[in-house]
């Protein structure tokens, strides 16, 4: 290669890079994602602590965010709300900054606003559940303070049951939404008169305590059984809350119809295990039957006592 | 055939086997009641009383399991439950056949029973798989059910509490099957209640 074809060559080169460059800056700031346009508010309510300037005094402001003002960006991106823009839900007004102290008024959506009589959302039967909200006791005990937001904070709520993943990680997520409150003083106090409230106390009567914690959510007990919603929203009083251990622990378990309402729609029986799809991820006593075990064991249990009625006659026969 | 007394139980294998007796019964019929559980069935112990009994029962046949295992060290019961694998099987063969044929021939008891074999060959080799393999399994399987969080999650993909939990009832329903039948060779002896009064007494 000769020195003028090294030069046009290095030459186009360059201009392709600058060109793929160019379009490369284009198409990063079309593909931006949402996220992204929340980062002026992020800025701040991403992280523990803020900075701003005081105009009057020209000095630089370092202060710390309100806990419950405070999002996570990583959680919120990935819940099922983290393509929206901060303004999508909130006032455009808090855009300036200081924000205006009257925005502190303002009414936060409930789901329904977006999603009601929306047939694209129809699946989710939000109908349904705003229908078994108001008669939950969460709602009727509370009914000003109790909304959605109580239970499903909306930068982080993310669909959990009926995406099929493991049921122990379900479990976990769900029961922390109620242990938010029903495990942290300060936040049920804002809900509530009551005080002391000590969940491990209150369920001391259940066996193997920590493996059910562990292993049952406790909408499983505290809920009103729904057909048609996925997850129940009738919240019942103390009272109501299931205590029978035949409830789950039975051919007919109740966490059929309730924690593995998901997956007993896709498989509902096997030939093998009765409730087989409870012992994939766990094992309920009671609930999982083998039925090839059990004929086994009849088969067994009939041979041996055929076996013992048939000796003893044979003894009195020859007794005689 | 001696026709005098022999004293083949003494008092700590009396009272291991009567409370034995009653803790196994009462972990057989609990243990179905869970594995049955069925609120509409009269038979069957409710769920709550089950889990409660059969926990309690399994403790204690464990503890009083190790009085079986410290008696037969420190004992010459211990000696009642080894036996010569040469010629075993031909021995448990010549004792069915015995069962089966003989006793209704009037024929003598081909092991018959003295102060250093109070077990004829079967027998000797049930009770020493029932008490050192069935037992061990069982009490290994329920003592990690009864502290769950110690099972391995998977086991060979399974679920490492199922496979628990089926062991645990597979080897509590063959120990069933043996309660059943040592209940009825129990009735072979001298008279229907000979032997029975003799885990009572001491005396054979």
């Amino acid at each position: 290669m000769n020195l003028s074809s090294f030069k046009h060559l290095f030459l186009i080169v360059v201009f392709l890079c600058i060109v793929s460059f160019g379009f490369g800056q284009e198409t990063n700031e079309e593909n931006k994602p949402e996220s992204n346009k929340n980062q002026k508010c992020l800025t701040c309510h991403g992280n523990h602590t803020f900075k701003y300037m005081n105009e009057d005094y020209g000095i630089e402001i370092k202060e710390k965010m309100y806990g419950d003002r405070l999002i996570d960006t990583i959680a919120f991106s990935q819940s099922n709300h983290g393509m929206f823009k901060c303004t999508d839900c909130h006032s455009p007004e808090y855009e300036a900054f200081p924000h205006a102290g009257n925005l502190r008024m303002e009414l936060m959506y409930a789901c329904i606003d977006c999603h009601g009589g929306d047939p694209e959302y129809a699946k989710f039967h939000f109908d349904e559940i705003e229908e078994a909200f108001y008669e939950s006791m969460h709602y009727n005990r509370a009914p000003d303070a109790f909304n959605c937001w109580s239970c499903h904070d909306p930068h982080s709520y993310k669909t959990q049951a009926s995406t099929g993943g493991k049921i122990s990680e379900t479990v976990k997520y769900d029961n922390n939404i109620c242990l938010k409150c029903h495990a942290d003083v300060s936040q049920f106090e804002l809900l509530t008169e009551r005080e002391n409230i000590n969940i491990l106390k209150t369920h001391d009567w259940l066996p193997n305590q920590e493996l059910h914690f562990r292993s049952v959510r406790c909408i499983e007990c505290h809920t009103q059984l729904n057909d048609s919603l996925l997850i129940s929203h009738v919240i019942m009083p103390k009272e109501n809350a299931i205590r029978e251990c035949t409830k789950c622990h039975s051919e007919n378990s109740h966490l059929m119809a309730s924690l593995y309402k998901y997956k007993s729609m896709e498989s509902r029986k096997s030939n093998g295990f009765i409730n087989a799809v409870i012992i994939n991820e766990s094992y309920v006593i009671g609930a999982n039957r083998n039925q090839y075990l059990n004929l086994l064991s009849v088969i067994i249990f009939g041979l041996v006592l055929s076996g013992i009625f048939i000796h003893a006659l044979f003894r009195i026969f020859k007794r005689k | 055939m001696a026709s005098e007394k022999l004293y083949l139980y003494p008092i700590w294998i009396r009272i291991w086997h009567w409370l034995n007796a009653v803790l196994f019964i009462t972990l057989l019929v609990t243990g179905i009641s869970m594995q049955y559980s069925n609120p509409e069935n009269p038979l069957l112990v409710s769920f709550e009383l089950s889990v409660e009994l059969h926990n309690l029962c399994g403790i204690l046949i464990s503890l009083n399991y190790l009085l079986f295992i410290f008696g037969n060290l420190f004992t010459s019961n211990g000696k009642q439950y080894k036996m010569k694998t040469k010629g075993l099987l031909n021995r448990i063969f010549t004792q069915s056949i015995y069962y089966l044929f003989g006793m209704f021939k009037k024929q003598d008891s081909p092991y018959p029973i003295s102060l250093e074999n109070k077990f004829n060959p079967m027998q000797r080799f049930i009770y020493s798989t029932a008490m050192y393999v069935g037992f061990p399994i069982i009490i290994a399987s329920g003592t990690a059910m009864l502290f769950p969080e110690i099972i391995i999650p998977q086991i060979f993909g399974f679920s490492g509490l199922l496979v628990t939990a089926i062991l645990h009832a597979v080897i509590g329903f063959v120990l069933s099957l043996f309660l059943f039948i040592h209940l009825y060779v129990c009735t072979i002896g001298s008279s229907i209640s000979s032997n029975f009064k003799s885990m009572i007494t001491g005396w054979h």
